[in-house]
């Protein structure tokens, strides 16, 4: 079965999903070229799942092209790295993409225009290296998943104490309407991505490897078809086109037939999936020894003259990229970080590109007509019908709507992965993707509280115990001292009363000393016609000491 | 410099209410002309009537409830309750008939209990009922196909019968109206006549019916008249199905198990209990399986769920056919497993992608 011409894998099917227009044809026209160097470039220390970086430089340093701006803190997080040779101009609160529209902590690099890379320390041969210390340099090289996510990378490629892993998915299916990023990198580079792919591949010792890409994209198909020939372990697999096939539990269904339990990854039933622009990072990080510092973005939608894809450094004020490509700014209706189904509207013009930029879409009212009035639900259930997940969106809007948050959790709402496919075909336009994201903020607002009220409550239980077990030995101290006190009294009565009778028995003895010394000293002066009553009985024992005092 | 922010999806399908509720109408259309060739004009009257007065409560009834009143109107919901009501009535029926049906159907059965959505029970059957109920004479004048008629009746004719109770000269109104073919069977079989035998005499072919003077109710596989009628509900059902508009379930569980049931029966006594195709064909089952139970609002949502209740329905369709008090059933059929869908939907939820169903 040869590889080339594409074996018919079989491929499962997952409920739902929907075919929403794909508006990728016109940014696909043109070659992928470098961004223009704008005059500052302001890099988020936050752009990945997990704690924000810990800048390493202070402002006014110079640093290098490439050269660690900022460390990873703790387990999940990655670092930041200088995008171009510059000084760091200021460390700062600025705008940075987030639906909240909040500011958040950014280094700001002026570049210098040299362009001067730090020294860059490529690994001759990745396989002479351990896993461990691939996933390392993979972390160092501040690798998130660029498929949107931004999840930390070399947590992913870590099996842990899982058996061996089956099979490692390259996702390249890029389902979202308009983004192109991913199909374009594919055309231009697909050797980057197979080295990077063989880079995980033994991070994880996988056993196969597949690359999934959907069916509109043709010319991906065959580049990278091209570039696998001759591997038997690696397959490039065609899958039909549908959203949100992209979504890496539904992809891993489609290619494995296999499910990710709810509360578990892909890890558990030994896969892991990998976006291709992820995989192209990996490679220029361990065979080049690049850290990431710039990625592929489509610059697409009506208000833009010439959308295309962009190789853009991070940090680039998006502005700067739509006007590059012939944009009005001032068409621009939505401003969209992302797809149109996913992706979140910005604030402003002048926000950076970030890791998980895939895609700046300045959608004017005929890309994406205003929202129309909600109306109330007809219970069609055509929301369910489309629900990759297999959820029922019609009882959870109900249950979110009432806030009843107990039934919400009951139907999985946690479940829901946003991918807003029930929204998209409501005929009612109920926004029902905004009231899962509203209950599910609820729900966790509440199990905070609960928490905090949980610890409060402890705290105060172990007071009252403290209390009263203090109460209790002061109570026990001071009986103690009391009976102590109550021994003692009756001692001293005791030697008392024993002395006094001491003291009664020597004055008797005292007297009757006195009273024979008196008697004697008559019997001595009166001779023995003179006798007292002390003489009345001669043969008395205390005669016989007077005896011996006589004598 | 700021953006409105909305939150994703930011695309939407071209899909809304009002387009599920046109691509409805559309599809009642070969059912309508299929009407109109066998049985007149009259239910053209009542349509255009009764969607007259449904939009005039509907309005009234915003007003009061102070909600918007062009979105709502505009989403024609309204409009299709009256039309699926105005096919339940008969012909002739004198206008304040479908007036209080209507009246009925949209204010206390759909906008007291909290308007488009809300309703738990189908507002159409709910004014059906009560009329059927109320008024049984009215409600049970059907007219048979219109070569049986003395006089064919223009639109004005019926419009005129209609508004005024005026019918042109020499005719009255026992002359025009007949049972329906249904309840014509159970009427008969009621008095002791066998399937085959009723057939012998109603089932003749137009021709010699005429001869006798006889009004046949059993076409070529249905209803005479009724069964073209089914077709053209048939046909519109089933391009809604292809459309999306409605699911496969309701419908294909409903005649499946009406077939069932009746096939059941029928192989068990021929001659007291008429042939599924008879069932199939005659009456408003076409309509009801794909027009009047797929009421979104009132169905239950789950696929599975959807199953129960279209079979739920066919199999109470048959018993009150068969035994009940009333020769169609579909309206008691419909609101009985109308009263169940909370509970179907409770139970039968569908299994969550990565769990195993518990």
């Amino acid at each position: 079965m040869s590889r080339e011409t594409g074996a018919t894998r079989r491929l499962w099917k997952f409920h739902g999903g929907v075919h929403p227009p794909q508006h990728k044809e016109i940014s696909t026209t043109l070659p992928v070229s470098a961004a223009r160097m704008p005059a500052r470039l302001v890099l988020p220390l936050h752009q990945h799942i997990g704690e924000p970086a810990e800048p390493t430089v202070a402002k006014g340093e110079k640093v290098l092209k490439g050269q660690m701006i900022a460390r990873p803190q703790g387990y999940v997080s990655a670092p930041v790295h200088a995008p171009t040779s510059g000084t760091i101009a200021d460390i700062g609160d600025y705008p940075v993409p987030h639906p909240s529209g909040l500011s958040a902590a950014c280094m700001v690099i002026e570049p210098d225009g040299e362009e001067c890379w730090m020294e860059r320390q490529p690994i001759e041969d990745y396989t002479t290296l351990p896993p461990s210390e691939l996933r390392n340099l993979i972390r160092e090289a501040g690798i998130v998943g660029l498929g949107g996510a931004g999840f930390p990378a070399y947590i992913k490629y870590n099996p842990g104490h899982q058996k061996a892993i089956q099979t490692l998915i390259l996702n390249g299916v890029e389902c979202e309407p308009f983004i192109t990023c991913d199909d374009m990198l594919m055309r231009e580079a697909p050797g980057d991505i197979i080295g990077g792919l063989r880079v995980i591949q033994h991070a994880l010792q996988a056993r196969e490897c597949l690359i999934a890409i959907e069916d509109n994209k043709p010319q991906a198909i065959a580049a990278l078809r091209q570039a696998v020939a001759g591997y038997d372990d690696i397959e490039v697999v065609e899958v039909p086109t549908l959203y949100p096939q992209g979504s890496e539990k539904q992809l891993i269904k489609v290619l494995t037939g296999k499910e990710v339990p709810a509360d578990g990854l892909a890890l558990n039933i030994g896969v892991v999936c990998a976006n291709v622009g992820t995989a192209a990072a990996v490679h220029r990080a361990i065979n080049r020894g690049e850290p990431l510092i710039s990625r592929y973005v489509t610059i697409t939608g009506s208000a833009v003259g010439a959308p295309r894809n962009l190789d853009v450094l991070l940090g680039t004020p998006m502005r700067d990229l739509i006007e590059e490509c012939d944009g009005d700014l001032g068409r621009i209706e939505r401003l969209i970080m992302g797809g149109p189904m996913m992706g979140f509207a910005l604030h402003r013009h002048d926000l950076p590109v970030i890791k998980t930029t895939n895609c700046i879409l300045a959608a004017t009212a005929k890309d994406l007509p205003p929202q129309r009035p909600e109306l109330p639900c007809i219970r069609c259930g055509a929301c369910a019908d489309v629900c990759p997940v297999n959820l029922l969106p019609q009882q959870l809007y109900w249950y979110s709507k009432h806030h009843n948050l107990d039934k919400v959790q009951e139907y999985d709402l946690f479940d829901c992965i946003e991918c807003g496919c029930c929204s998209y075909v409501c005929p009612s336009n109920i926004p029902l993707v905004q009231y899962f994201r509203y209950a599910k903020g609820d729900i966790w607002t509440q199990e905070r509280e609960k928490e905090k009220s949980d610890i409060a409550r402890r705290r105060h239980e172990f007071r009252q115990l403290r209390i009263e077990r203090e109460k209790a030995e002061r109570l026990a101290k001071r009986n103690r001292k009391k009976s102590a006190l109550k021994a003692d009294t009756a001692m001293a009565e005791r030697d008392k009363k024993k002395a006094e009778i001491q003291a009664a028995i020597a004055r008797t003895q005292a007297r009757r000393q006195a009273a024979m010394k008196e008697a004697e000293k008559r019997r001595k002066s009166f001779g023995k016609e003179a006798r007292g009553p002390m003489d009345e009985t001669p043969q008395q024992p205390d005669n016989a000491s007077d005896n011996e005092r006589k004598e | 410099m700021t953006l409105p922010p909305p939150t994703s999806p930011h695309a939407q399908a071209a899909s809304s209410v009002t387009r599920t509720m046109l691509r409805v109408m559309i599809a009642l259309i070969p059912g309508l002309a299929a009407y109109i060739w066998f049985f007149g004009w009259g239910i053209t009257v009542n349509i255009a009537f009764a969607v007259t007065v449904a939009v005039a409560a509907e309005a009234v009834m915003l007003s009061l409830r102070k909600r918007p009143i062009l979105p709502f109107l505009s989403d024609c919901s309204a409009i299709v309750t009256a039309i699926l009501l105005a096919f339940a009535i008969p012909p002739l029926a004198p206008w304040w008939v479908t007036f209080i049906g209507v009246l009925f159907a949209i204010i206390i059965a759909k906008h007291l209990y909290g308007g488009l959505g809300y309703n738990p029970f189908n507002p159409a059957m709910v004014g059906y009922v009560v009329l059927l109920i109320s008024f049984p004479r009215e409600m049970t004048s059907w007219i048979p196909t219109l070569n049986f008629l003395p006089q064919e009746l223009s639109f004005a004719q019926h419009a005129a019968f209609i508004f005024t109770g005026q019918l042109p000269a020499g005719l009255t109104i026992d002359a025009l109206t007949e049972a329906t073919p249904l309840d014509t069977l159970k009427t008969n079989l009621g008095l002791g006549n066998t399937v085959s035998e009723i057939k012998s005499q109603l089932g003749l072919d137009e021709a010699t019916s005429m001869l006798l003077s006889v009004i046949p109710i059993f076409g070529l596989f249905g209803g005479k008249g009724w069964e073209w009628i089914n077709v053209g509900f048939l046909l519109g059902g089933l391009w809604l199905i292809y459309k999306k508009v409605i699911g496969w379930q309701i419908p294909v569980a409903l005649l499946g198990s009406l077939s069932a049931m009746s096939v059941l029966f029928y192989i068990f006594n021929p001659d007291q209990y008429a042939s599924p195709a008879f069932h199939l064909f005659s009456g408003a089952t076409m309509l009801a399986a794909f027009f009047i139970a797929t009421d979104p609002v009132t169905a239950a949502t789950s696929p599975t769920g959807r199953l129960i209740y279209g079979a739920g329905i066919g199999i109470l369709m048959y018993i009150i056919r068969a035994w009940g008090g009333y020769p169609d059933s579909v309206a008691f059929a419909v609101l009985l497993m109308n009263m169940t869908v909370p509970i179907i939907d409770y139970y039968f939820k569908p299994r969550v992608f990565g769990r195993n169903g518990d």
